[in-house]
């Protein structure tokens, strides 16, 4: 499946990821070569397989419902851009 | 035209765990900002969820309740957007595989049929954390306590056919996942909210119109009036020729309208796919019957036994066995004196007052235990049922029992008949007009008398025996 420049776009808006007009061709090209290795995935018989959801045949381990963690917001905050009031700071949302 | 109204809910409920969803942060309502934000909850880089096992319980537990199937095999996946109180850049959800799927709800509508609504499935998820706007310098504070809550989103079936029929539904729901004990359902705290899927159609029409969503609707009052908006709104639009958008939208109570989110409509590609860092959940046969062991009594099988045990009626019923605190209060009551009494107590003067002071059951100022002392001192005729109330709000108030009030105050019903025949014949001989008129057939008048001769006696004399003997009197 060829990509084209639209879909380049829409992807790269996704992952709010700023891609310059003249980088546009490339990734075209690149990312349309990853989906063309899909296609080659495609093409294997899967019929009634499962979908596999993880590759490790296990199932998920299950916690006790116990409070464990210790409150650390000044040590994690000392990371944050902005902080007011216990609060991150992010720019303004408009709802 | 006549138009049908078709609506499908979308209820979240907070599942009333001590820790979050996928780490050990607390839960609990109401902490200073960020203090309950872990390292997991804030998406850092290297950190992996693991899953709550209580989750699990609670879900399963649902998912019997409403006649579901538990899924033996869930798998969680990754919801992937982008907003400041999601750290991660996505919500973790459970999107082809859910946990519980294919249940149902029977409501009982006015006219006394069931009818019978359909449940799509019900997932599990994490909460978002809450992003606030007022008073920012034009910026946005993030408090990311709330996030990594876990929620059970419950979607129904496009089932019901009004805002009354969803709100019944909502109550049910409300009422399961309290008696199970899996969500405090606490409404204004958020814990318990709900999104409503509306749209209209000509009758007849089998294809389904245009339908909006209204998000976060977060009372029961809300979700009616909103819903009932919205389908004016609708039918207005295409009865003026126009076309419903698909669209969400926003309630807003102080203008009883709803409004268009338009803008964060774009780009709804929430490209899923299944969470690498979390392995699928499997249910063994064993672990659900564990959880079926643990099954509380449901309110439609108490409700049942409740009319069968004790002969109540079905109105006194739905009251009691609204919430599991009230039932398991009556029943309390109902094992120390007559059950209908105590029924009509507990739904009567006790839910009057508990109503006064905003209380839940539980924080009832007047135990089971005091209320029997109560209830005894009617069914021994020590007191009348009216005096019992002025009894029943001392109690209230002071906190004392029955019988201190009753001694103290001298309330004991006179039952020595010639203190109420003393009483009688001084009311006879002060009223002749009345005496008159009842004698010319005015059988009114003796409420009249019987109200005097209470008053006279402080309302300690026994009623029945008051009107006997006025009958008796002034008819001879």
């Amino acid at each position: 499946m060829a990509l084209t420049r639209k879909d380049i776009e829409y992807i790269a808006h996704l992952a709010r990821l700023e891609v310059h007009e003249d980088e546009i061709p490339a990734y075209t090209d690149k990312l349309g070569k990853i989906i063309g290795f899909i296609d080659a995935l495609d093409a294997a018989e899967t019929g009634d397989l499962l979908p596999m959801a993880h590759p490790l045949n296990m199932s998920q381990r299950l916690r006790p419902d116990v409070v464990t963690a210790a409150d650390q917001r000044d040590v994690y905050q000392q990371n944050a851009a902005e902080k007011e009031g216990g609060l991150y700071i992010v720019p303004r949302v408009v709802e | 035209m006549q138009w049908e109204v078709v609506i499908g809910l979308e209820v979240h409920a907070q599942l009333a765990t001590h820790s979050k969803i996928f780490s050990g942060a607390s839960t609990a309502y109401g902490a200073e900002p960020n203090t309950q934000a872990d390292l997991v909850t804030l998406g850092y880089p290297g950190v992996l969820p693991v899953l709550n096992q209580e989750v699990v319980v609670m879900a399963a537990k649902f998912g019997l309740a409403v006649g579901a199937t538990v899924a033996p095999r869930s798998v969680f996946a990754r919801k992937n957007y982008f907003y400041p109180d999601l750290p991660k850049g996505y919500q973790i959800s459970q999107y082809e595989l859910p946990i519980v799927e294919h249940g149902h709800i029977d409501l009982t509508l006015e006219d006394g049929s069931v009818k019978r609504i359909g449940i799509t499935r019900a997932h599990l998820e994490e909460d978002a954390g809450k992003s606030l706007h007022e008073n920012m310098g034009g910026k946005t504070g993030i408090d990311l306590n709330r996030a990594g809550t876990p929620l059970l989103e419950i979607v129904s079936e496009p089932d019901m056919r009004s805002a009354k029929e969803a709100v019944n539904y909502m109550r049910r729901i409300h009422q399961i996942v309290r008696y199970l004990g899996i969500s405090d359902g606490n409404m204004q705290e958020g814990s318990f909210r709900c999104d409503a899927n509306v749209s209209v159609r000509p009758v007849g029409q089998q294809e389904l119109g245009t339908r909006t969503e209204i998000k976060n609707l977060n009372s029961f009052r809300f979700v009616e009036k909103a819903i009932n908006f919205e389908i004016e709104r609708q039918i207005e639009v295409i009865e003026d020729g126009g076309k419903v958008v698909q669209e969400t939208r926003l309630y807003d109570s102080d203008r009883d309208e709803t409004r268009s989110m338009r803008g964060k409509e774009e780009a709804n590609d929430y490209r899923y796919f299944p969470d690498p860092d979390l392995l699928p959940v499997e249910i063994s046969a064993e672990f659900l019957e564990s959880v079926k062991a643990a099954m509380p009594e449901l309110p439609q099988a108490k409700a049942a036994r409740f009319a069968a045990q004790y002969g109540l009626k079905s109105v006194d019923i739905e009251v009691l066995t609204a919430a599991q605190g009230t039932a398991d209060y009556f029943e309390a009551v109902a094992a120390g004196c007559d059950a209908k009494l105590a029924a009509n107590w507990v739904t009567g003067e006790l839910g009057a007052a508990l109503n006064r002071d905003g209380l839940d059951i539980a924080e009832s100022r007047i135990g089971p235990a005091a209320l029997i002392g109560l209830l005894k001192r009617i069914e021994d005729n020590t007191v009348s049922g009216k005096i019992a109330k002025d009894v029943f709000a001392t109690m209230w108030d002071e906190g004392s029992d029955a019988d201190a009030i009753i001694n103290a105050k001298g309330l004991k019903q006179i039952t020595d008949t010639g203190a109420i025949e003393a009483a009688v014949d001084r009311v006879i001989a002060e009223n002749p007009e009345q005496v008159q008129q009842f004698r010319e057939g005015k059988d009114k008048v003796l409420g009249f008398f019987v109200g005097q001769v209470m008053k006279a006696t402080q309302g300690k004399a026994n009623p029945g025996q008051v009107n006997q003997m006025l009958r008796d009197k002034l008819n001879s």
